[in-house]
């Protein structure tokens, strides 16, 4: 059933967002710590161990994919709910600092990528994947 | 009259069918316009932001096209919640080994970006008079997210006028970085899985990531969000701790 997929996710999701609410007490930040980054791991070691065993099949795989094919929608709405009246009303300190940081560390990613040797480009996307 | 307030009552249901008109305009534009050399995606994240400029123009609140209340569904279709959901989502599928292999460099990127960003923070507002500690360390929190910035400024009392230059600064980065991703990526080459988690590492901010890896390749958005995700939480652990200290030892208050 659909359902099981949407379920392993939405468990994975929580069970991550705990961990790294705890990981943020622990640090003492009143702050969230890798909690998506922890549920994205359990989700992947989660499926690859329920597909290996038979538990996930085709039909409960597309509650997860259904999501996935979302996620583009869902953030083209989170970008109609950002404040950019406020990032623009910031003034000069606020335009000069937020465009100074992304400006050097966007020119620093080709440095640490380089890390461990570079990579190959991803194939060129089919038309059903774009 | 009547209309909208059903469409209010069908918040969800209404956003989801406003964002696929827009979806289906922007998908149109970057066949017609662009030949496709623009992604929809992209297109589709821009025309979201002028919404929300938009918005926040006719209310004057802070959540964009969200505060007006026929499209307050929007606010839950694009809030936190569904957008966590759907970023672990994109994680179904993905290689384990390639972010091992990625690893080392994803930590590097947290740590340089981390760093990297509060020191631009602080010298931009050195320069603009604001030589005290307190507000070099906001204002070069804001300058990491828009999260760090006001929980630095808070934790060390800065004053509501720094924190809101920290917010702003922090917004801006956000919006910058979702607009201009897909510019960048071929002049930084991010094309693959360990750019992807260096780029997340070093621009942090999760909403920006989430849309300038969403316009560029959807295929990156996992490694990206993975390290992107421990940004904030760590520099909320290092601005009003680490880098206070360091500018108090440097500049003194």
């Amino acid at each position: 059933m659909i359902i099981f997929g949407v379920a392993a996710l939405a468990a994975c999701h929580l069970a991550g967002v705990i961990l790294g609410d705890l990981l943020g007490s622990l640090l003492g930040v009143q702050s969230n710590v890798g909690g998506v980054g922890f549920a994205m791991l359990l989700l992947i070691f989660a499926t690859d161990w329920m597909r290996r065993t038979g538990r996930l099949p085709a039909i409960s795989e597309q509650g997860i994919l259904f999501w996935s094919a979302m996620y583009i929608p869902i953030v083209v709405a989170m970008a109609a709910q950002q404040n950019v009246v406020a990032a623009l009303a910031g003034g000069p300190i606020a335009i000069i600092a937020g465009v100074g940081a992304t400006v050097a560390c966007m020119a620093l990613v080709p440095v640490v990528a380089r890390i461990g040797g570079q990579d190959a480009p991803l194939p060129p996307l089919t038309v059903q994947e774009a | 009259m009547e209309i909208v307030e059903l469409l209010a009552k069908n918040g969800l249901v209404f956003a989801f069918v406003v964002i696929g008109v827009v979806m289906w305009i922007s998908y149109q534009l970057s066949d017609k316009l662009s030949a496709g050399r623009l992604h929809g995606s992209a297109i589709a994240i821009i025309i979201g932001l002028f919404l929300a400029w938009l918005g926040g123009t006719i209310t004057g609140g802070s959540k964009g096209l969200a505060d007006l209340t026929l499209f307050s569904g929007i606010g839950l279709m694009g809030g936190s919640m569904l957008r966590d959901l759907a970023i672990v989502s994109t994680a179904y599928g993905v290689d384990m080994r390639e972010i091992r292999k990625a690893g080392v460099a994803g930590a590097t990127a947290l740590a340089l970006g981390i760093i990297v960003s509060f020191i631009v923070g602080a010298l931009v507002a050195a320069a603009f008079g604001y030589t005290d500690a307190i507000s070099m360390a906001t204002i070069g929190g804001g300058a990491a997210t828009y999260i760090v910035g006001p929980v630095t400024g808070t934790a060390l009392g800065a004053s509501s006028e720094v924190i809101a230059l920290s917010v702003a600064a922090g917004l801006l980065k956000a919006v910058l970085v979702m607009i201009g991703t897909p510019f960048v990526a071929p002049y930084i080459g991010l094309n693959n899985a360990k750019s992807a988690m260096a780029y997340g590492g070093l621009m942090g901010t999760t909403s920006g990531v989430a849309g300038g890896l969403a316009a560029t390749d959807k295929r990156l958005v996992p490694y990206g969000a993975m390290t992107a995700t421990f940004y904030t939480g760590l520099g909320c652990l290092m601005g009003p701790s680490v880098f206070y200290l360091v500018l108090l030892a440097m500049f003194g208050n």
